[in-house]
């Protein structure tokens, strides 16, 4: 499947604002991110972005004192509405974090499997079928196929963090969310990662933080850009970084501040 | 300014003399200051040798006489001088293990209960009052199962027990009041602080990271806690146990006031038990012959041993999280 205009809507935000006590860290944003393509999200720290992926899976809520008004929709339901429960919304978002977060006391099978066991029992061959899937989606299948009951933590930074792609991929979420995947990494690793973006978007819908505009440049097809917790521009990404219509984008992305 | 000497400090340069007697007299004191610390900081392991080493001697007479039989045999008889700890042995860590049975999952709950679930202002005060239970002295808790722990189990538990479980050696015979059972409770109400005060330690030390990395996959609330923070904090949560363990061994008082103190193996919680600190306490004014005391004293090096084991087991566990070397350990 390829990204197109007419592709099914999934994920939109409406009005979104994020609080913590008082303090207002997103305002306002009302966003799509379309079907199949990679939305990035840029600005300098502090600017909310994170806050505002972690609005998309109810995450931000787990936060002590942290509050969220305005909508999510997913498939045009609220995310915030009464029925629906954060446990089952977050199998259907997987996310990665800054830094790999393996579980240290399992292996690379049991690690990848994690997210499939807490959806209720199944059939070992379906799990093994699924830890392979997964792994070979995150690129990691040929480089532990040998190991897969070895330690999590005998991998590189690298490989944990594709690890915890594949962990976030095995139980085929329909979306990805990636909060500044490589801050922690290499460029190999890096490069590694951003790839994978260019691949898991035919299967997943991504939404990607990330403070770096040169991997914003290369892996997204729509970039937002957010100052302050609000949403300044949002766009085609070559559009974007080529001829922004308003001056604070133009300023950040020539690096005239941020 | 900076090149004036220091206010009490006569102007111009000191002669090369008063230099280094001043630089030799802040050696001396300094000097003075650290033999006498590291005196005193080291008085402490010598005295864990020498209390070793009084017991072990203490204990010569009865190890040359009964051997190693001494731990296997049943028998203490004081007029016929045949001495044999296996009972105490056996009340000593049956007692100890009933506790932890019923403390573990009480302190885990609690542990995980403040660390995980609990509203922040119920934190504090609620850790606060379990870790002031173990600041109320044993003998008040040997009085307190006297007279209302052992009364509450005659009337209210050890009917339904025997009703339900009667036909198992364990619940088989006659409930006297002072048993194995009411021990092993005692000893758990007093070691449930203790473990659980270090296992909520040991779970706040867990990363939040571990917690959201679960929780963003699609884990409940307790699906996180049983599948990456348990585990993740598991060597510690062990040496928590483990230490509740060290403090059952050695407790005294409260077990003597409800436990029995009978030299007998018996395999029914409702039979009274003794163990070794209980025969410590109870016997020695009455030892009035030589081999009475050193078998005492050798009974003494049993539980004095056994209790630093177990003691510093725990603490490499416990170290080893702090360390944070605990994480992806294979050892455990």
């Amino acid at each position: 499947m390829v990204a197109s205009a007419n592709a099914r809507l999934r994920l939109e935000t409406v009005k979104l604002t994020a609080l913590f006590g008082q303090h207002r860290a997103v305002r306002d944003v009302s966003l799509l991110f379309p079907a199949h393509t990679v939305t990035a999200i840029i600005g300098p720290s502090g600017c909310g972005k994170s806050t505002m992926l972690r609005c998309l899976n109810r995450m931000h809520e787990l936060t002590p004192d942290a509050s969220v008004t305005g909508e999510v929709l997913l498939d045009n339901v609220n995310i915030y509405g009464g029925a629906v429960s954060p446990v089952e919304l977050r199998r259907r978002i997987g996310m990665v974090f800054q830094r790999p977060t393996p579980f240290p006391t399992m292996s690379i099978y049991d690690n990848v499997a994690a997210g499939l066991r807490v959806n209720g029992r199944r059939p070992r061959t379906e799990i093994d079928h699924a830890v392979s899937r997964a792994l070979q989606q995150a690129a990691l299948w040929d480089e532990v196929k040998d190991r897969l009951h070895t330690s999590a933590l005998d991998l590189s930074g690298g490989q944990q963090q594709r690890l915890c792609i594949a962990r976030a991929v095995a139980p085929e979420p329909e979306i990805l969310l990636l909060d500044e995947p490589t801050a922690s990494l290499d460029p190999a690793g890096t490069q590694r990662i951003e790839e994978l973006c260019h691949v898991l978007k035919r299967l997943y819908t991504i939404v990607i933080v990330t403070h770096n505009m040169q991997q914003a440049a290369r892996v997204s097809d729509y970039t937002a850009f957010m100052y302050l917790g609000s949403l300044i521009e949002v766009g085609k990404t070559n559009e974007l970084f080529t001829k922004p219509t308003i001056d604070q984008t133009e300023a950040y992305i020539t690096g005239r501040f941020g | 300014m900076s090149s004036f000497p220091i206010e009490g400090v006569p102007p111009g340069r000191p002669s090369a003399e008063t230099r280094w007697r001043s630089l030799v007299g802040n050696d001396r004191s300094d000097r003075v200051y650290r033999n006498v610390l590291t005196g005193l900081a080291l008085a402490l392991p010598a005295l864990i040798l020498i209390i070793l080493g009084v017991l072990f001697m203490g204990a010569l007479p009865a190890l040359k006489r009964f051997g190693p039989s001494f731990i296997w045999t049943s028998t203490w008889d004081p007029v016929a001088e045949v001495y044999g700890a296996a009972p105490m042995i056996f009340g000593t860590l049956a007692s100890s293990f009933l506790a932890l049975l019923i403390a573990v999952p009480l302190a885990l709950s609690v542990a995980i209960f403040l660390t995980e679930f609990s509203p922040r202002w119920l934190r504090q005060p609620v850790g606060f009052v379990i870790e002031l239970l173990a600041a109320i002295p044993s003998v008040v808790y040997g009085t307190w199962g006297i007279f209302v722990l052992i009364p509450f189990l005659r009337a209210h538990v050890v009917p339904p027990l025997k009703a339900v479980l009667g036909w198992t050696p364990f619940f088989h015979g006659v409930f006297y009041g002072n048993s194995l059972l009411a021990g092993g409770i005692i000893l758990a109400i007093m070691i449930v602080p203790y473990i659980a005060a270090v296992s909520r330690e040991v779970l706040l030390a867990v990363p939040g990271s571990q917690r959201e990395a679960a929780l963003a996959m699609g884990a409940t609330r307790w699906e996180a806690v049983r599948s990456a923070v348990l585990p993740y904090g598991r060597a510690g949560l062990i040496g928590a146990v483990i230490l509740g363990l060290g403090r059952a061994l050695g407790e005294t008082m409260a077990v003597t006031m409800v436990i029995g103190n009978r030299h007998d193996i018996g395999v029914s919680v409702f039979q009274p038990a003794y163990t070794m600190a209980a025969a410590i306490a109870n016997e020695f004014s009455e030892a009035t012959t030589h081999l009475y005391l050193s078998a005492l004293f050798e009974v003494g090096l049993i539980l004095f041993v056994l209790t630093v084991v177990v003691n510093a087991i725990a603490r490499i566990l416990i170290w080893r999280v702090a360390r944070g070397q605990a994480v992806g350990s294979q050892a455990l």
